[in-house]
């Protein structure tokens, strides 16, 4: 008797945070999605609704007149989509590479510099210049101004990739590299041959995360690409249909609509959704990567 | 005699053997391999550092660095004594004493509650869908806000209209944008930050939780005497963590969430690195903007240092030096 009432009890306790669980998270997975739907339902929305009634989740009145002005001027998206893609591509390549190579270097126990080149790397994430001696260093001494470089290059590595890449090869038993010398093989014959093929998850975990910095990078763009380069990275192309009416103000004239009609509410949200788009749609496939990598970096920091 | 004597030189020699030219030519490929990486950090990192100079001068663009006036610490103290100085100190930390107190907090009820769950596709979407804000740019996080709080079209004043309400100047109201960056800010990172706790939780030896449940301990138990303490450590670490980096502001959110010229915020939304960037793009004070990054070096750093001791007395393995 004792016995089944206490079984009870302890249904009634599941059931009672089976409640709260599914009621906390699915309340809290809504709102995380809610406001890409507020930006996908207000792109499609014609401009004098919303001047009306508001942004609305749901447009009330739908129209693709927004979509139609952002790619009026195909130049300036595709440009931008060129450019990113450019960027992201080269970056990732190159940075992927550099990562690796040092995480594994930099894991080798026999490596006798070991120390003195992690706390190298280490000791940047303590101490820093600041972003205005940054600024004049790219701007003044290394001249990329107005250059993609200047995008590309500070993005290609970070001491937490390398961390992350050096927690990933701690995994590989050192007795391989070792048995591969034996056989008379190079240092960098290993780390090509044997190494980059053992840790691709590692890799895809690197690399995706290295694209996805390029893929939303808008801080170096906004600070040394000026805002009338024709081809602009994509998250500088969106922050500059925002914030300025120029690019607005560019397509009423090629475009013929006049100014008072141009959506300028929805044009934000359009250019914010084809710039997201790709992010958003592939990032279900990719995520468990990016978990592995969350978790395997967090234990070394 | 001989064979100690013949020991000694062994286990000298693999350092005082063997010469420094020695040890770099054995060590040769290995050294080529990190050489982009050093390369790329002396460029990117410390050749900034020794721009801090600018600090302790009065920069003047036609003068150039060496040629401005040398003021030694007047900009330090024309910081303190307007203020700024405080004023970004206590913004800078209080943010993000809001986000590690408060993030924590939501990642481990979200990692806890996640982990009671019993339909996989359910925890399958939902993961997905709170991982999501975390991959979207800055400037997205800048515009859905902006959909939130405009005053003519967001979605809070249709609300409080709907309801009765007057509608709110959200962008000149300074009081409400703590509540506003510290929400979006928990928006973003909750799902990805749980991703940790969540881990941990999976390695939670089941047999512990089995017995607990054969001891008659319920869901409520089993989370408050088993869960919660088995994260405590995770806890602790990641706090100690974060509380070194309590200087260092996220330009990308409040930068997005507030603009360069809405002077009206500024009160309760400038931090360090919102200052400094006005400073450089805006102002061209450079030597100012270098003394607040001086001085966010230098203190960050004491901060690091000490929090790291204290993290090698509370778990010795978990330390970073």
């Amino acid at each position: 008797m004792e016995n089944v009432s206490r079984s009870i009890r302890t249904n009634a306790a599941e059931r009672v945070v089976g409640f709260i669980g599914y009621g906390v998270i699915g309340l809290f997975s809504i709102c995380c999605l809610l406001p890409f739907v507020l930006v996908l339902g207000t792109s499609f929305t014609a401009e004098n609704t919303i001047q009306k009634y508001g942004f609305n989740f749901w447009p009330k009145d739908f129209s693709t007149f927004a979509y139609k002005i952002v790619f009026e001027n195909p130049d300036y998206v595709i440009g931008a989509y060129g450019v990113t893609a450019a960027i992201t591509i080269l970056g990732t390549i190159l940075g992927l590479f550099v990562v690796a190579m040092t995480g594994y270097a930099l894991q080798r126990p026999d490596f006798s510099y070991r120390n003195n080149i992690s706390f190298l790397i280490y000791f940047t994430t303590l101490f820093s210049g600041g972003l205005v001696p940054f600024y004049l260093l790219i701007t003044q001494y290394l001249s990329l101004k107005d250059n993609y470089l200047a995008v590309l290059l500070p993005g290609l590595l970070s001491p937490f990739l390398i961390i992350m890449m050096k927690a990933f090869v701690a995994s590989i038993p050192h007795a391989i590299t070792e048995s591969a010398k034996i056989d008379g093989a190079g240092d960098f014959t290993i780390f090509v041959r044997l190494i980059l093929p053992m840790t691709t998850p590692a890799l895809a975990t690197i690399g995706l995360f290295i694209a996805l910095g390029y893929w939303n990078e808008w801080y170096h763009a906004m600070l040394f690409l000026s805002a009338d380069m024709k081809y602009r990275p994509l998250q500088l192309f969106l922050y500059n249909v925002i914030t300025s009416a120029d690019f607005i103000r560019n397509s009423s004239a090629s475009s013929n609509v006049p100014l008072r009609d141009m959506p300028l509410e929805s044009m934000k949200m359009a250019t914010a959704i084809v710039a997201t788009g790709p992010v958003i749609l592939f990032f279900p496939f990719v995520q468990r990567y990016f978990i592995k990598g969350i978790t395997v970096g967090a234990v070394k920091g | 005699m001989q064979t100690t004597e013949s020991i000694a030189l062994k286990q000298k020699t693999p350092y005082a053997g063997i010469s420094r030219t020695k040890k770099l030519w054995n060590n040769r490929t290995l050294l080529l391999m990190c050489s982009p990486a050093i390369l790329f950090f002396i460029i990117f990192a410390y050749l900034p550092m020794p721009g801090l100079y600018l600090a302790f001068i009065k920069y003047n663009y036609s003068d150039g660095i060496f040629r401005s006036m040398f003021v030694g610490f007047d900009n330090f103290r024309f910081l303190v004594i307007n203020g700024d100085l405080w004023r970004l100190t206590v913004n800078t930390i209080l943010y993000n004493l809001a986000f590690i107190i408060l993030g924590n907090v939501l990642q481990i009820v979200v990692a806890v509650l996640l982990n009671e769950l019993r339909k996989k596709w359910f925890k399958k979407v939902a993961q997905t869908f709170m991982f999501l804000p975390y991959f979207i740019s800055a400037v997205l996080i800048g515009l859905i806000a902006y959909n939130f709080l405009s005053y003519d079209y967001g979605i809070l004043n249709s609300v409080l209209e709907s309801l009765g309400f007057n509608p709110v100047k959200t962008y000149s109201d300074p009081h409400i944008w703590p509540f506003i960056i510290v929400l979006v800010y928990l928006w973003q990172t909750t799902g990805y930050g749980s991703i940790v706790y969540f881990a941990a939780i999976m390695g939670l030896d089941s047999e512990i939780i089995e017995a607990a449940e054969i001891d008659g301990a319920n869901a409520f138990k089993r989370i408050i005497h088993i869960i919660i303490p088995w994260l405590k450590p995770t806890f602790i670490i990641l706090l100690l963590f974060s509380l070194g980096g309590i200087l260092k502001g996220n330009f990308g959110l409040f930068y997005n969430l507030v603009g360069a010229s809405n002077t009206m915020l500024f009160p309760t939304t400038d931090i360090i690195e919102t200052y400094v960037f006005r400073s450089l793009m805006n102002n061209f004070n450079f030597s100012m903007g270098s003394a607040v990054s001086l001085y966010q070096s230098v203190f960050g750093f004491i901060i690091v240092v000490s929090s790291n001791w204290f993290v090698k007395k509370v778990s010795p393995e978990n330390s970073l030096f």
